[in-house]
């Protein structure tokens, strides 16, 4: 997918964002969404939050087509009205970007609505800096994290700078490469559960990674990647704390990190 | 019929794998060696991305019309004094090998490494009939040895560990001083270039794969690292080829745009040791060759791929990039998949060619990192197919049932927005005020396969939907 293709030359002044919170932060981490949320306002956003479920990545993964075209048109009516459709997550900003067209081979007109939903939905880390030009946010944060590149955001849309560009303007942060840090943690939505021994495998090579980082926390862009890895962390009893990108990018980190207690929150 | 097939058990095979401490350990050696050697391959070269995409096109021009390259590649195979012989199924072709073994009086047979001779079994085949198979690239007769079937493409023993094979070779080679020092990788190599040098001379066949099929010349070309393929097909009387139909390649020039990308992609060398072309039987004026020059070709259920989404998989040269990048292979290893090809490829392959009954779980065992599809030298889609697959389970109601009535339900929310905003209210509600404590689950209802292996973080209990309506009541689009 060409990043460079979407925005209109005549990009509005305060830019209509249709917020795509997913389905795991809307249920699991709202905090994630407002952080998403003071992000695109920050940056002269107008966010907008339509009704919405999910996009039908796991309908679409597990070979039910009929399933996700359902939800595919439901997001295409819901979004389609936004001059951009924003989405903390790299997996289903890349549904829509790069799945969406080809469900509708075979229906031009579903299809036409498709391409221009693709066109115009963005990964937040890679809106903000690759569409609205961002290369500061005002954030601090004290400490050193790594960060975890999750698969779809990668090679799907090419998401690796963006977000390491954003978190070296965050006041206090020092960001620490671990090893193999664009391999995948093991989550792949029903596959964590469907061959959890696999899942289970991969993620504890994962975990060493982070821990062996020595960073006290670990980022990521993508729910799914970020619970299945704070899951394995606090199993093993690992004192690793774990954030979504944007909690920290929007200075947002009062609340406990992903699986923590609300005791142990770090103010 | 093909080779026995332990893929419907795949869950099982993966279970002991991840317990097999010696294997566990055999694993980190792929993870560390392929990937940065072709890394640094491939940086090397500026013009790399641009020869992916020339392989590619030149393997869908090549299906796009393979019945005519076979056919000129026969012509030519002819021409040069060979035979061509087309097998619709691995019992042909195995039929055909035995045929010609029998023919030129064959007591042994000597073996290059092909995985399509490990495709229909050729080897216990020719046992069974008198006609001993020796395997001579190292890691085939090591796994030989062990009646046991590659579990990598181009690196059939990475599952196993120097000690092992030590075992091996004590427990074989018996005509040996029992009491030799193996304990040096060098000298397990020495000792089996001492064995087999003996089985070279002595044998009457040599069997060899692969990697192109030239049909503008009528040569075969194997990439090797070991010379064992010049001594098989060079040394008897008689030099069997045996490929599968989309090895063709329309000419010599197309072939070195894709020896450019197939061992940077595999081990990541420039080329590798030996690049070995033959074209027909010894001619008067030639120094050394074999009398009799055969060619099997075999179809095996590939030529009804043509036309279908699994196209694009023929375009396969067998360099196993795919499973060096893959997490799942990483974890299981090759054996695990149950057949003969391994990782990605093999999770879209096995099923076209044993049927997805059978290979079902190997596409379902991928989490689409898409790591292998950004390695593969022919931009091979292979999270795509393998999702082909997974459609074709599901429209034939292959899919597990829990998965699929799971899938159900969730659907019938998902299709619901205000149903869903209501009944996640309901349910993150709960879960939050349970959770509100540890922050964690260690176990919930029906969620073992998640828990098993970690905690379950607790949502933060208002929904994102239900906390914008309450603060942003009226500037909700």
């Amino acid at each position: 997918m060409s990043m460079s293709a979407a925005p209109s030359p005549a990009r509005p002044e305060k830019p209509r964002v249709g917020l795509f919170v997913t389905c795991l932060v809307d249920l699991m981490r709202p905090s994630v969404g407002f952080a998403a949320v003071k992000l695109l306002e920050n940056a002269g956003c107008v966010v907008h939050a339509p009704v919405q479920t999910c996009c039908g990545q796991p309908a679409y993964n597990s070979g039910d087509r009929g399933t996700t075209r359902d939800l595919a048109m439901q997001m295409i009516e819901a979004f389609q009205g936004y001059d951009y459709v924003v989405a903390p997550s790299g997996s289903c900003a890349g549904m829509i970007k790069a799945h969406y067209p080809e469900l509708f081979e075979e229906d031009p007109n579903w299809r036409a609505r498709a391409d221009v939903l693709a066109a115009k939905t963005y990964e937040l880390t890679s809106f903000l800096v690759d569409v609205l030009g961002i290369t500061k946010v005002n954030a601090t944060f004290d400490g050193a994290v790594t960060y975890h590149d999750s698969c779809s955001g990668l090679r799907e849309l090419k998401v690796k700078t963006q977000p390491r560009r954003l978190l070296a303007s965050v006041e206090g942060l020092t960001l620490v490469e671990m090893q193999d840090s664009d391999v995948c943690c093991g989550f792949g939505g029903t596959f964590a559960v469907k061959y959890s021994d696999i899942s289970g495998a991969i993620v504890e090579a994962k975990a060493k990674n982070i821990e062996d980082s020595h960073a006290p926390t670990i980022l990521a862009g993508d729910l799914g990647c970020l619970m299945n890895m704070a899951g394995k962390l606090s199993r093993d009893g690992r004192p690793i704390q774990v954030r979504h990108v944007a909690e920290v990018l929007a200075g947002m980190t009062d609340e406990p990190p992903i699986g923590a207690a609300k005791a142990n929150a770090i103010k | 019929m093909t080779v026995h097939s332990t893929s419907p058990q795949f869950k099982q095979n993966a279970a002991r794998a991840l317990n097999d401490s010696q294997l566990q350990k055999a694993l980190g050696n792929v993870k560390q060696g392929f990937i940065d050697k072709r890394q640094m391959a491939a940086d090397k070269l500026p013009e790399f991305e641009a020869l992916r995409d020339s392989a590619r096109d030149i393997k869908n021009h090549t299906l796009e019309h393979l019945d005519l390259y076979l056919e000129a590649y026969e012509e030519k195979v002819k021409a040069s004094g060979g035979h061509v012989h087309f097998a619709r199924d691995a019992a042909e072709a195995r039929d055909i090998i035995l045929k010609i073994c029998r023919e030129t009086g064959a007591k042994t047979v000597t073996k290059g490494k092909s995985m399509i001779s490990e495709e229909i079994g050729i080897n216990h085949h020719l046992e069974a009939n008198g006609i001993t198979p020796v395997e001579t690239d190292l890691g085939e007769y090591i796994i030989q040895l062990r009646n046991e079937l590659p579990s990598h493409i181009i690196a059939p023993a990475v599952h196993l560990n120097a000690t092992q094979v030590e075992e091996d070779f004590r427990r074989v080679h018996t005509h040996l001083d029992a009491k030799r020092d193996l304990s040096e990788p060098v000298q397990l190599l020495t000792e089996a270039r001492a064995v087999l040098r003996e089985r070279f001379l002595a044998a009457d066949v040599g069997i060899t794969g692969a990697n192109f099929l030239v049909a503008e010349t009528g040569t075969s070309i194997i990439v090797t690292n070991e010379g064992n393929g010049d001594l098989t097909q060079i040394l008897p009387k008689t030099h069997i080829v045996l490929a599968s139909i989309e090895k063709l390649v329309p000419t010599l020039e197309d072939v070195s745009q894709l020896l450019r990308v197939l061992a940077r992609s595999a081990t990541g060398q420039e080329l590798s040791v030996y690049t070995t072309f033959s074209t027909g039987p010894r001619r008067s004026t030639d120094a050394d060759g074999p009398e009799n020059y055969h060619v099997v070709i075999l179809d095996n259920g590939r030529s009804s791929m043509l036309g279908t989404a699994f196209e694009e998989m023929l375009r396969c040269i067998r360099c196993g990039a795919c499973m060096n990048h893959c997490p799942v292979y990483h974890a299981v290893g090759g054996h695990a998949y149950g057949w003969v090809y391994p990782g990605p490829m093999g999770a879209v392959l096995t099923p076209s060619l044993i049927g997805v009954d059978k290979a079902g779980h190997l596409p379902n065992a991928s989490t689409f990192c898409g790591r292998c599809e950004s390695v593969c030298p022919v931009r091979i889609p292979l999270p795509k197919l393998m999702r082909h697959w997974r459609e074709r389970e599901f429209e034939r109601h292959l899919t597990p049932a829990t998965v699929r009535s799971g899938l159900q339900l969730w659907g019938f929310f998902a299709k619901r927005p205000d149903l869903y905003r209501f009944a996640t209210r309901a349910a993150m509600g709960v879960l939050g005020f349970a959770g509100r404590q540890r922050g964690r689950f260690s176990w919930l209802p029906m969620a073992k396969g998640w828990t098993q292996y970690r905690d379950f973080p607790a949502p933060q209990g208002e929904t994102f939907q239900q906390r914008w309506k309450r603060e942003r009541n009226g500037r909700a689009a």
